[in-house]
């Protein structure tokens, strides 16, 4: 049995270490918000956030994240939509929304070590491909839930 | 009619997994009213009402991130005249069709269609059952219809001021015939169509809930990963799959004529122990072909004099050689990959009574319908499709439903079981239905004046319509390969378009605007010609469209919001292409910049469109991003074969544009009304060939063969 805590519970798996965490999520545990886009951490449809870094799922094992905290898409909206969740409603980035999840972890993470980023910022922590072109809107998006973070907590440094 | 979900029960048990249980939200045909517990009534098939007046509209057209869901959802509520905060939308069930006499009409989705040839009938289902719904209220009230009036979902009773709402006579109006008649709402008076209204698809998709057929879950579900052969047409020799059996979770290895899977209870297992099988192909004839195999073909066939003619217009042959001057030029674009980020995917689950259910993302629910019968053996009405929303389309998932068949077939080797087959990305990028490579010669004559008096084009392209919709060929001209070409709005006296139908062993489908590679060729072309002639590329083109005509004012539409006849700023290139198609006029400039290093940017892509009408300018917006950079990847994409096969694998060989590359996209709508046009492809139309052209602008170099390489527009 290998522990993790996903989305603030505590979860036994009875898997290889080797597995990816990708399919632990999304076949064992039943969380599918991760996706599978390519397998080879090209992509980042299966982003996820362990310890609180975005890593890609599918090329992070099982074994690697024992003991540790993953944060999935499911885990995200408590209580109530995340504000980059609502950037991203308010702001109509998805499309096909396949990547979308990814994302959207990708964006929180980013968001939390870089409160206002700046679009460079934004360029090089984004690498997630979107097939839809959903991009310009991710940028506005991101920058909106940064605007919408309090300043106090800017300063103190909390998302 | 009460709605019914026999589907429902199964799947709200979904999935006690391996950590604990879950209930599974899923967006379902007919799922609406077991979500709510009460009653709700269907008045007729686009509308389903509930008691609280909640609304749940039904679209028979694919979801794929066009928008289509929420603009066809638009479109009934506009008619229905509801609360549109109260209405949500399914999917329409492919069974029910079947057995209802296609209530929906189509299911099909490509070709930009699903607003502009369904809007008619999808009005008229909202406005007939909001004639109903008032019919019912003034039965009850023993008024004459006439004398209520309705808006929002409120029926109001003008002399008396009395109100019901659409929740408390839905059951008495489902009881109703459909009026006779029935006057449209004009497009100018609008409330709900014609408005940047959220999109009803988007908060689960940000939630993260399973919504797509990726994210599948049933009781007792097994996981299928697919190996087939490399070459295209090859079939299985033999298969040694004694160590894949002895994997962990394996349950099957299933051998087709021309595949192999592996069943196991996670998907990782099942690709893990794929690995495993040993597999010997048999690659058919096809093991030696190669991009110089299939360059070979096509130059053949353009020298072929028996080649199809796909334009003739006056004498091209004496107007060339009467011309005062002559441009030649040969253009050329790999095949490529849709490269959708969900794989292709499908459930199925052979029932122990034959029954046959399947969950997939699909362009054609029909299509999968007939598909899964057909591959069990079944009647069409003893199976059924639960359309999900697709992970993107692009033209991969319409005309061919060959994950379909694949999972009916594992399926019926592990009969009472669901199994979801999910390929891998190699398997995606390596057995796709690509767009056709192409390979066109074009020939243009001016006049002593600079003015385009004879047009040539011969194009060597494999057939998609050949295959997939042999019906639509006129003689041995496929549409899909000669538009823009033989098709030109351009008033020039005497053309040729030659076709020479040349289909290879790669297997070809509809890609995102099937032909938009003939939007380079000829735009680009016309671009030298302009340049030829001494001309100014906007001039040059407006002197040869008609004043008032539609390809005539988007163009002057893009170029004036885009600033053309200003100075660009230093180190931007600025071109400009016009390419009509899929209902709509279409329009781009395109400005960029070139690096020493020869990498490209473009910078800011401004796409005029004329789609007659527009239901949602917020998701023609995003369809017009999402076509620049579709256009962009086409730019730099490739699917090049060797030893009969594929080459790339994966997004590192097969690298799709990424956030930094995404230009500014000014979508400038200039709707003329009268007609109804698509947004899904026409902003892609003049994408390539206006960059193209602004990189001639820039550098003087002529790109006439794709994929661009950085090489090519290196500094010296």
């Amino acid at each position: 049995m290998i522990k993790l805590v996903v989305n603030g519970r505590a979860r036994n798996l009875d898997v290889e270490p080797e597995m990816p965490l990708l399919w632990a999520l999304r076949d064992h545990l039943g969380l599918p918000g991760a996706k599978y886009g390519c397998g080879a951490a090209l992509c980042g449809a299966c982003t996820v956030l362990v310890d609180g870094e975005p890593v890609r799922s599918c090329s992070m094992t099982v074994g690697q994240v024992k003991g540790r905290k993953v944060l999935t898409i499911e885990g995200l909206a408590r209580p109530g939509l995340h504000r980059v969740q609502k950037a991203w409603i308010e702001h109509e980035v998805p499309q096909c929304g396949y990547c979308q999840t990814g994302m959207i972890m990708a964006a929180v993470a980013l968001l939390e070590k870089k409160p206002r980023p700046t679009d460079q910022d934004i360029d090089e922590a984004m690498t997630n491909l979107c097939r839809c072109g959903t991009y310009a809107r991710v940028r506005k998006a991101i920058h909106a839930a940064a605007a919408a973070t309090p300043v106090a907590n800017v300063t103190a440094g909390k998302p | 009619m009460t709605v019914r979900s026999p589907a429902r029960r199964d799947f709200l048990r979904a999935s006690a997994a391996a950590g604990g249980a879950f209930v599974l939200e899923f967006s379902f045909p007919f799922a609406a009213q077991a979500a709510s517990g009460a009653p709700a009534t269907e008045v007729n098939a686009w509308v389903v009402i509930h008691p609280d007046d909640r609304v749940v509209v039904r679209i028979a057209r694919s979801e794929m991130g066009q928008g289509t869901y929420t603009a066809l959802a638009q479109l009934v509520a506009e008619e229905l005249d509801c609360d549109w905060h109260k209405v949500s939308a399914e999917f329409a069930s492919p069974n029910a069709s079947v057995k209802r006499g296609r209530p929906w009409g189509s299911m099909s989705t490509g070709g930009s269609q699903g607003v502009r040839s369904s809007h008619d009938y999808v009005r008229r289902g909202g406005a007939a059952a909001r004639e109903m719904l008032v019919a019912a209220a003034a039965a009850r009230w023993k008024v004459p219809a006439a004398e209520c009036t309705v808006s929002e979902g409120v029926i109001t009773h003008g002399p008396t001021g009395r109100h019901l709402r659409y929740g408390q006579v839905a059951a008495e109006a489902a009881k109703l015939p459909p009026p006779r008649e029935i006057t449209l709402r004009d497009p100018k008076d609008w409330r709900i169509a014609g408005k940047p209204l959220h999109r009803l698809d988007i908060p689960d998709k940000v939630l993260g809930k399973p919504v797509f057929g990726t994210d599948v879950m049933l009781p007792g579900m097994l996981h299928a990963s697919i190996a087939q052969c490399p070459v295209f047409g090859g079939t299985v020799k033999s298969v040694d799959d004694a160590e894949a059996l002895r994997q962990r979770g394996v349950k099957k290895v299933v051998r087709e004529k021309d595949f192999v899977a592996v069943v196991a209870d996670s998907w990782w297992r099942a690709n893990e122990a794929l690995e495993k099988v040993k597999v010997e192909w048999d690659t058919g004839g096809n093991g030696k072909a190669s991009d110089a195999t299939i360059e070979a073909m096509f130059r053949a066939g353009l020298a072929d004099p028996g080649r199809a003619e796909a334009r003739k217009a006056g004498d091209a042959a004496a107007a060339m050689a009467a011309a005062a001057k002559v441009v030649e030029a040969e253009y050329a674009s790999p095949y490529l990959n849709h490269a959708t980020m969900e794989p292709q995917v499908c459930t199925a689950w052979v029932k122990p009574d034959g029954f046959v259910e399947v969950w997939t993302s699909t362009q054609n629910g029909e299509a999968a319908l007939s598909t899964a019968a057909e591959t069990a053996g079944v009647p069409p009405a003893r199976a059924e499709v639960h359309k999900t929303m697709l992970g993107g389309g692009f033209g991969r998932r319409g005309a061919t439903q060959d994950f379909v068949r694949q999972a009916v077939l594992i399926a019926m080797q592990l009969r009472g079981k669901p199994v979801k087959l999910m390929w891998s990305r190699e398997e995606d990028m390596q057995h796709g239905f690509y767009r056709p490579a192409s390979l066109a010669k074009l020939k243009g004559g001016l006049d002593a004046r600079g003015r385009l008096v004879a047009f040539e084009a011969d194009i060597a392209c494999p057939s998609i319509l050949k295959v997939v919709m042999p019906q639509a060929m006129r003689g041995n001209v496929d549409f899909s390969a000669v538009r823009t070409l033989n098709d030109m709005p351009y008033d020039v006296p005497n053309q040729r378009v030659g076709y020479a139908m040349t289909n290879g062993h790669v297997p070809v489908g509809f890609w995102r605007a099937p032909g938009q590679q003939n939007g380079v060729y000829r735009e680009c072309f016309l671009d030298e010609l302009a340049h030829a002639a001494g001309q100014d590329p906007l001039a040059f083109r407006l002197a040869m469209l008609a004043p008032g005509s539609k390809d005539r004012a988007v163009l002057e539409a893009a170029a004036k919001a885009a600033g053309w006849g200003t100075a660009p700023p230093a180190g931007v290139g600025r071109g400009l292409a016009v390419v009509n198609g899929f209902g709509s006029y279409a329009a781009g400039v395109a400005e960029v910049s070139v690096a020493a290093d020869g990498a490209l940017k473009v910078l800011r892509y401004v796409v005029a469109i004329d789609s007659g009408h527009v239901v949602n300018p917020d998701t023609c917006a995003a369809q017009a991003e999402s076509n620049a950079i579709y256009g962009l990847g086409a730019l730099f994409e490739a699917c090049t074969v060797k030893d009969g096969r594929v080459e790339q694998t994966n997004f590192d060989d097969f690298p799709i544009p990424r956030l930094p590359d995404m230009p500014k996209v000014e979508l400038v709508l200039v709707p003329s009304g009268g007609f109804w046009g698509g947004h899904g492809e026409p902003g892609i139309l003049p994408f390539q060939a206006a960059v193209l052209n602004a990189v001639f602008a820039l550098t003087g170099r002529r790109i006439r063969r794709l994929p661009l390489r950085k090489e090519d527009l290196k500094r010296a």
